[in-house]
């Protein structure tokens, strides 16, 4: 059975398409990561299936549910947390808990039982009478998963969960989230631009590139695309040495960027000696080697042949034009 | 209407523990009360008016305190735009018209609440409250400008996407709403075109019924007052639930 099916989807803003033809699955009780850098179309993705914004074309369901006739299904079978804080500052965690069991009309005994539950498992509960503008930024994004998880979702939208926090509290989330998925069983899409954040939550990842998804699979299987490890070598004469190194049998992939090569293969440490040399031998200078197991930002790179910075800065100077345009 | 008091309460909670805004609000109409009131209750007469001009003026400031409170408490809603707690409400399985409405009545509340304070300090400077119907119908009046002014709010708000354009409206549509009104002077001793002028603004009927209310006495039948209140209630209404439908974050 699927928690999230997905098929075509299309969302254009006047002649900006953010979300083009997308399609996937997700299975029910899987924790699924849209990777890609700002502006790439996760949050789009996200707003859509959760019935906050109309798709141009395609369909997609959300717990069997289709999120363009049958939104109020589709709302109550989702908790979400936003990419932005959405509490209310001036109410107490307790009170922000309670609106929203209220919302999606939970019973007063058992909404006042789960707040107070929850609150624990988030560890709040000492402070669940403060005001949430006395709150740090971590402690709101777990009070915030706390109330998406008040009304028992089958499915949970993460929307770049850890963004801004500390490395700590990063970690302590991410601890919660792998609990939740295990213990609760609750299928978990969640969306980011960390690397690691992926590799380390989630079952399978997609990789989302202007509004395409571009690679699908675990983190395991895309890293092992790459061919085993990564060399990545800087020199100015890169042209040349791609030209001599390239038909190395060991290499299963080579690309030359702006100004350093990637090669992918297996057991670098063995063959690393054989490229200093043949590139001393054809007095190619190299400026600094490194060899690394693969990240996804390898695989990010691997299959948009740009890193996720690059893709970052471009996309912010599109949007700025548009937003340039429209005033 | 379990949603709706859910939203209620949300805004009443907010609007008692301001205790700042509560008080900044009440400092315009009670200094406008005090200044004008005093300053010319000694050199203007109106016949028939037992109170003299503070009398006069004294529901006309209630009213300005309900209006402000109320559009205040509509547009509102730009914050939680801003500050990204509407798409929270609009994410739950509830209708825009709920989330409309509980936000309508608890902006109402809050407006009532701040013209009763006005109210009561009033009795301490001579106002007299005579008759307990006559008190019933000032705070039903009240709540008809508190409801239909936060909708208009709501509207403004659903239109507008940060605070920028607030000046722009308190200047240009509520001061002239307000000035327009007979809250500060009788309308009867205007000339004939400046009259019809405060007969279009619609607060004047809620001025004028909270006078009727208070002080037994009024320019316009309070019957009048009530049908053209009711109806332009009943339209702000309808104009700012069909606008926040369209709203989008």
């Amino acid at each position: 059975m699927y928690a999230i099916t997905v098929e075509d989807l299309v969302k254009k803003f006047g002649d900006f398409t953010a979300v083009n033809n997308l399609s996937f699955n997700i299975e029910s009780g899987e924790v699924f990561g849209l990777l890609g850098p700002n502006g790439a179309g996760k949050t789009t993705t996200i707003s859509m299936l959760s019935t906050m914004l109309k798709p141009t074309s395609g369909n997609a369901s959300v717990n069997g549910f289709d999120i363009r006739t049958n939104e109020d299904d589709v709302r109550k079978s989702i908790g979400i947390v936003f990419q932005d804080q959405s509490l209310d500052e001036e109410l107490t965690a307790y009170e922000n808990m309670d609106f929203h069991g209220r919302l999606y009309r939970i019973p007063k005994n058992v909404r006042q039982k789960k707040i107070i539950e929850l609150l624990e498992l988030v560890e709040l509960d000492d402070k669940k009478d403060n005001l949430v503008k006395t709150y740090s930024g971590g402690m709101r994004r777990r009070l915030e998963i706390a109330r998406g998880l008040l009304h028992e979702p089958k499915v949970l939208f993460l929307d770049e969960p850890t963004l801004g926090l500390d490395p700590q509290t990063r970690n302590h989330l991410w601890d919660y989230i792998e609990k939740l998925n295990k213990e609760k069983g609750i299928t978990i899409i969640l969306t980011t631009h960390y690397m690691e954040e992926a590799d380390k939550l989630c079952h399978r990842v997609a990789i989302v590139d202007r509004g395409q998804i571009i690679a699908l699979d675990t983190s395991e299987k895309l890293k092992n695309d790459i061919g085993g490890d990564v060399i990545t070598i800087v020199s100015q004469q890169k042209d040349d040495l791609y030209s001599i190194i390239r038909s190395l049998s060991e290499i299963k992939s080579i690309e030359v960027h702006d100004n350093f090569i990637t090669i992918g293969l297996q057991n670098a440490e063995k063959h690393v000696a054989k490229i200093v040399t043949m590139a001393s031998e054809n007095g190619i200078t190299i400026e600094s080697l490194s060899i690394h197991k693969p990240t996804l930002e390898d695989v990010f790179l691997h299959f948009t042949g740009r890193t996720i910075r690059e893709e970052e800065a471009s996309t912010k100077d599109k949007m700025r034009m548009m937003m340039k345009g429209r005033r | 209407m379990d949603i709706v008091y859910t939203i209620w309460l949300r805004n009443v909670k907010r609007y008692v523990r301001s205790k700042s805004r509560m008080l900044g609000s009440l400092g315009m109409p009670l200094f406008l009360l005090l200044v004008l009131g005093f300053g010319l209750d000694s050199v203007v007469t109106l016949p028939g008016m037992e109170q003299g001009y503070i009398g006069f003026i004294m529901p006309g400031i209630i009213s300005m305190s309900v209006l402000f409170t109320s559009v205040f408490a509509g547009i509102q809603i730009i914050w939680d735009k801003q500050f990204g707690f509407l798409k929270e409400t609009l994410v739950a399985p509830v209708s825009r018209l709920e989330i409309m409405l509980g936000q309508t009545f608890g902006g109402a509340t809050t407006a009532v609440i701040q013209g009763l304070i006005i109210l009561v300090l009033s009795l301490f400077i001579g106002l007299e409250i005579t008759s307990i119907p006559g008190f019933a119908i000032a705070i039903m009046f009240m709540l008809l400008i508190g409801i239909s002014f936060t909708a208009f709010g709501i509207a403004i708000a659903s239109r507008m996407d940060d605070m920028h354009g607030f000046q722009l409206i308190m200047n240009f549509v509520i001061f002239p709403i307000f000035g327009l009104s007979g809250a500060l002077f009788p309308i009867d001793s205007l000339p004939s075109w400046a009259r019809s002028l405060t007969l279009l603004d619609p607060l004047t009927y809620g001025v004028e019924g909270i006078r009727y209310g208070l002080l037994g006495t009024s320019q316009v039948d309070p019957a009048v007052s009530f049908m053209v209140l009711s109806g332009f209630t009943v339209f702000m209404v309808f104009v700012g639930s069909y606008l926040f439908r369209k709203i989008s974050i």
